[in-house]
């Protein structure tokens, strides 16, 4: 029997076909688990991970949550703290525990230091060793970074970008919410691509890059501020690697999109749902009456999606 | 049947005429109302209203913010910064100099808006 709610990426030919990317944007879940094998990704939802077993092992595999806000506590999602807790639940219900945790930012919602130490201590409670992080917006306010530098650059160079290797598979954390300019979308900024540039240069072709920052690196919808000015750039460095994978947050909805070599997905949020892109008069939390948030935020129907089908488009939507 | 579409083409024209100068009378009125009566903006689904303010040299400029997300006020040429305004707190600046003044939403930098110091 096929399995359903998986969701592929193949780098060869393959990609999601419209229904299986119409499923994979109901998938607002707590969070991905993605697995490494033989350079290809796969990505599950959490909701329904209990009943992958053994399905999801690979090479190596790691979980990727983002978007906490902690400390938000609007209609949308007065508990925060229940969401990310119930995350931290699913990741340890996973039948192979996860390496590592990768967030990919809006750690806290307005940059408090109690809000990130809620989010410490949560993450705490996994069973994950280790937790890698980027900055989002929400993370750096006020202060240009300072506070989430010392929590969490300590290795990290520049505003907070760093690399490191995991099990063959090369990771790379970029920071592209800062100084952004008016009217502009994320920027990653001369210096920090000058050492991704460098970070890159020696690796071997075959090796497997994951990229993950905050903003996404591919142009989800510029109206909205959903995309990266200067990300063509980067992408660039990457094109001599055979197995590339983009990992992103920000826009509080999950979204696939193939482009030859490269794999871009955007992850659900922990805290509350986005609207689709250009579906909402603006990009602010999407409400929803109290007795459904918890099927939004949880709902996992991704469809097992193989090579038969045409490559869905997210440009298509952006109207 | 070619007369007729020319014929319509011209009406389009015409009608497209028209909603430009329905257009401009419009947005003349508004700037006068603005610089008469404004000295708050609103922020409101991720955009500043008004999006241009015009006020007099010496008035104190208050923007509040409406929406379930922080922003802030930040000028393009660093004339002023609001510290991060959560939902329902407030900015204010006093423009004691006549001049164009340009400033945006330094987390999401696509809300822009300019005060007119007149």
């Amino acid at each position: 029997m096929k399995s359903k709610d998986e969701l592929i990426h193949d780098h060869n030919h393959d990609g999601i076909d419209r229904r299986g990317f119409l499923k994979c944007m109901a998938w607002a879940g707590t969070g991905a688990l993605c697995v490494i094998q033989g350079g290809v990704l796969k990505s599950y939802s959490l909701s329904q991970m209990s009943q992958w077993g053994e399905k999801a092992t690979g090479d190596l595999s790691f979980v990727q949550i983002s978007d906490s806000h902690m400390g938000f506590n609007k209609a949308a999602n007065p508990d925060v703290v229940g969401t990310l807790k119930a995350a931290v639940d699913k990741i340890n219900g996973l039948a192979t525990p996860p390496e590592f945790l990768l967030h990919t930012g809006d750690i806290s919602h307005l940059s408090k230091p109690e809000e990130f130490d809620t989010v410490d201590q949560i993450l705490k409670n996994a069973t994950a060793k280790d937790a890698f992080f980027v900055p989002g917006e929400h993370d750096m306010l006020n202060d240009d970074g300072r506070q989430y530098l010392e929590r969490y650059g300590k290795a990290s160079q520049g505003a907070g970008w760093y690399s490191f290797d995991k099990k063959g598979v090369h990771f790379i954390g970029l920071v592209n919410v800062l100084n952004l300019k008016a009217g502009g979308l994320g920027t990653l900024g001369p210096e920090q691509l000058e050492w991704m540039k460098k970070d890159v240069q020696h690796l071997k072709h075959s090796t497997p890059i994951v990229v993950f920052a905050h903003i996404p690196l591919w142009s989800v919808y510029p109206e909205w501020g959903w995309g990266t000015e200067d990300s063509a750039q980067a992408l660039g460095f990457l094109k001599k690697f055979g197995s590339v994978t983009v990992l992103n947050g920000h826009i509080h909805q999950t979204m696939q999109k193939i482009e030859g070599n490269v794999t871009f997905h955007t992850a659900a949020s922990t805290a509350f749902p986005q609207p689709q892109p250009g579906k909402a008069d603006s990009p602010g939390p999407m409400k929803v009456p109290a007795d459904e948030l918890k099927s939004v935020l949880g709902i996992t129907d991704v469809k097992h999606v193989q090579g038969q089908h045409a490559l869905a488009v997210i440009d298509s939507t952006l109207g | 049947m070619k007369r007729i579409c020319v014929c319509i083409a011209a009406m389009a024209m015409s009608l497209g005429t028209m909603a430009l100068l329905a257009e401009s009378n419009r947005v003349s009125p508004y700037g006068q109302q603005n610089a008469s009566a404004g000295t708050e903006v609103k922020i409101d689904n991720f955009s500043f209203g008004p999006e241009t303010l015009k006020v007099s040299a010496g008035t104190t400029v208050t923007w509040t913010n409406r929406d379930d997300i922080p922003h802030t006020v930040v000028s393009t040429t660093g004339a002023f910064k609001s510290k991060v305004l959560d939902t329902d707190e407030k900015f204010s600046f006093t423009f004691s100099k006549p001049g164009s003044y340009p400033y945006f939403c330094s987390i999401h930098p696509k809300m822009t808006g300019k005060v007119v110091v007149q």
